[in-house]
């Protein structure tokens, strides 16, 4: 449903995309992951049209996102990280001028409003101006807003950025939602690792380029086992013991020995007896998105 | 047509509705034209010398405020949502135009309210002469507001086009001196300026003097560069960039 090849963007002497592929299929809900400056607003950009990228392709529906804008703006459904709505309009009002501008109009447009405020949620808003609406709310407008003229593919930037978590977990189900009962397929852009890891495959975008892609679970796995992080005075000669003694791989970052490892308990328990009065504090979970992130790039994403 | 014009009109609407919400911003666009052309016309008992330019100004404040909006309206605001909808630039241009324009002709017409002060009577044979050259001339000076703020990224940047073009412009339209009265390079500035057709059109109309040039040359002028800057709007808006439309 979603094919980019190659591309690359450029504003000035900044690289902003390098080389970036991948595809997404028909019914997906897909996840760009990545730090802010990583490169998702770039690719959104482009996706959505906004921006024509200096190398390389994008198809959206079969359709070439550069070349054939007005077809592709057919097909997709855009959620901003701004707020894209009029807030001096009532949230039905908004949703007509949306319907006007793809040129919908009459019963088949009212149809339309009613199944999209009725599909969030938003039927007993209908009246009240946006400038009253809490945030939640709002996102939920635009998701509405996006729907009208049934886009095969819907894009969304950062549409969780100032949402409450029961506010995020809503949005969360409301997406799922729109996939099992439209077929709509999603891609979103987030730096939010929980919801990441509601995807059903991911890229993780560093610096403008893709620094892994799979299901959360295969980026899980990338990282055998647990992982380790020890606290300590001197944590450089501490992970250099581990290396020497566990010939297990342990980096310091922020002051901190990480360590991945199978079996952590066991391992916890050796290093703290090989390193007496070393650790200070010791903390194991299982591999995270962040680890994933972290161990492929050395930065981390929040 | 449908997708064409339906866009359009639901911009124009959309403008009107928001200025119908929003009916105390009304004073900050006719109120300080109105306290300078009293200010200056009873200082220089001079009224309705100043009547024309003083309903420029307001339509110029007005055409300001509205452009000065779609700089912060694509950036947050409705008008994302329609950089990135199949609806023609050109449609969505004009739609935004017009309901600008139709908003700083509504306030410019205010201002008619006070034309016995300039001892100015408006009869059955000048209402429609005087609205339709109102209408004109906002819908010219948005077409120039519009394109200047299209490529711009901040509203501070507007201020200063704002300060170092518009005000300048409007202050040798003949708003505040006759050309006939003008000297040297002034003079020759009053003659390409846009505006000048602005407000000796408004003078033809309202039968005020100094209505020179003359009502259909300040007609023509007027109306060819509204054209202008419409078909210069809806090129600037349509054309495909390597940076960020919003």
């Amino acid at each position: 449903m979603i094919a980019v090849q190659n591309l690359t963007h450029r504003y000035g002497d900044r690289v902003a995309l390098s080389n970036v592929s991948f595809e997404v299929k028909q019914g997906e809900i897909f996840g760009l992951l990545g730090p802010n400056g990583g490169g998702k607003s770039s690719l959104f950009r482009i996706l959505s049209t906004m921006m024509v990228p200096t190398e390389g392709s994008a198809l959206i529906a079969g359709n070439d996102v550069a070349r054939h804008p007005a077809r592709v703006r057919r097909q997709v459904g855009v959620v901003f990280q701004t707020q894209s709505l009029d807030k001096a309009l009532t949230v039905q009002e908004n949703l007509r001028a949306q319907g006007h501008l793809h040129g919908l109009s009459g019963s088949l447009l009212t149809t339309r409003m009613d199944n999209a405020m009725q599909r969030l949620g938003l039927e007993d808003r209908r009246n009240d101006l946006v400038d009253t609406l809490s945030g939640g709310l709002r996102r939920r407008v635009e998701i509405a807003k996006a729907l009208l003229h049934k886009p095969q593919v819907l894009l969304m930037d950062e549409a969780s950025t100032g949402l409450d978590p029961a506010a995020r977990r809503d949005l969360t189900q409301h997406i799922e939602n729109l996939r099992q009962h439209e077929g709509v397929t999603i891609l979103l852009t987030t730096h939010i690792l929980a919801e990441a890891d509601c995807c059903d495959r991911l890229v993780l975008l560093h610096e403008g380029r893709i620094v892994a892609q799979g299901t959360p679970a295969e980026l899980r796995s990338r990282i055998g086992g647990d992982v380790v992080v020890l606290e300590s005075a001197d944590a450089e000669s501490l992970a250099a013991g581990i290396r020497q003694r566990f010939a297990a791989p342990a980096s310091v970052r922020d002051g901190e020995v990480r360590v991945e490892i199978a079996n952590g308990h066991r391992f916890i328990a050796e290093v703290v007896e090989a390193f007496p009065g070393a650790v200070d504090s010791v903390s194991l979970h299982k591999p995270s998105l962040e680890d994933v992130f972290v161990r492929e790039t050395g930065a981390s994403i929040e | 047509m449908n997708n064409f014009l339906l866009p359009a009109a639901t911009l124009w609407q959309r403008e009107l509705v928001r200025f119908w919400r929003q009916r105390s911003r009304v004073l900050s666009v006719v109120a300080s034209p109105l306290i300078f052309w009293l200010l200056m016309g009873y200082g220089s008992n001079d009224l309705a010398r100043y009547y024309s330019g003083t309903l420029v100004l307001t339509v110029m404040f007005s055409a300001i405020f509205s452009t000065i909006s779609i700089i912060e309206d694509r950036r947050e605001g409705f008008l994302l949502s329609m950089l990135v909808s199949p609806a023609p630039r050109t449609s969505l241009v004009l739609g935004k135009i017009l309901g600008a324009a139709t908003l700083g002709w509504i306030q410019g017409l205010m201002l008619l309210i006070f034309a016995p002060l300039a001892g100015v009577k408006i009869g059955l044979a000048e209402v429609v002469p005087v609205i339709a050259a109102m209408f004109l001339i906002s819908f010219t000076l948005t077409g120039l507001g519009f394109a200047i703020a299209w490529k711009m990224d901040s509203t501070a940047a507007f201020h200063g086009v704002m300060m170092l073009l518009l005000v300048p412009m409007w202050m040798v339209s003949g708003a505040l001196f006759p050309m006939a009265t003008a000297h040297g390079a002034v003079k020759a500035l009053m003659w390409a300026n846009p505006m000048t057709y602005s407000v000796s059109l408004l003078n033809a109309t309202l039968h005020l003097p100094n209505a020179t040039p003359g009502a259909t040359e300040s007609l023509l002028v007027t109306a060819g560069f509204g054209i202008a800057l419409l078909l210069l709007s809806g090129m600037l808006a349509a054309q495909k960039s390597t940076r960020s439309a919003a």
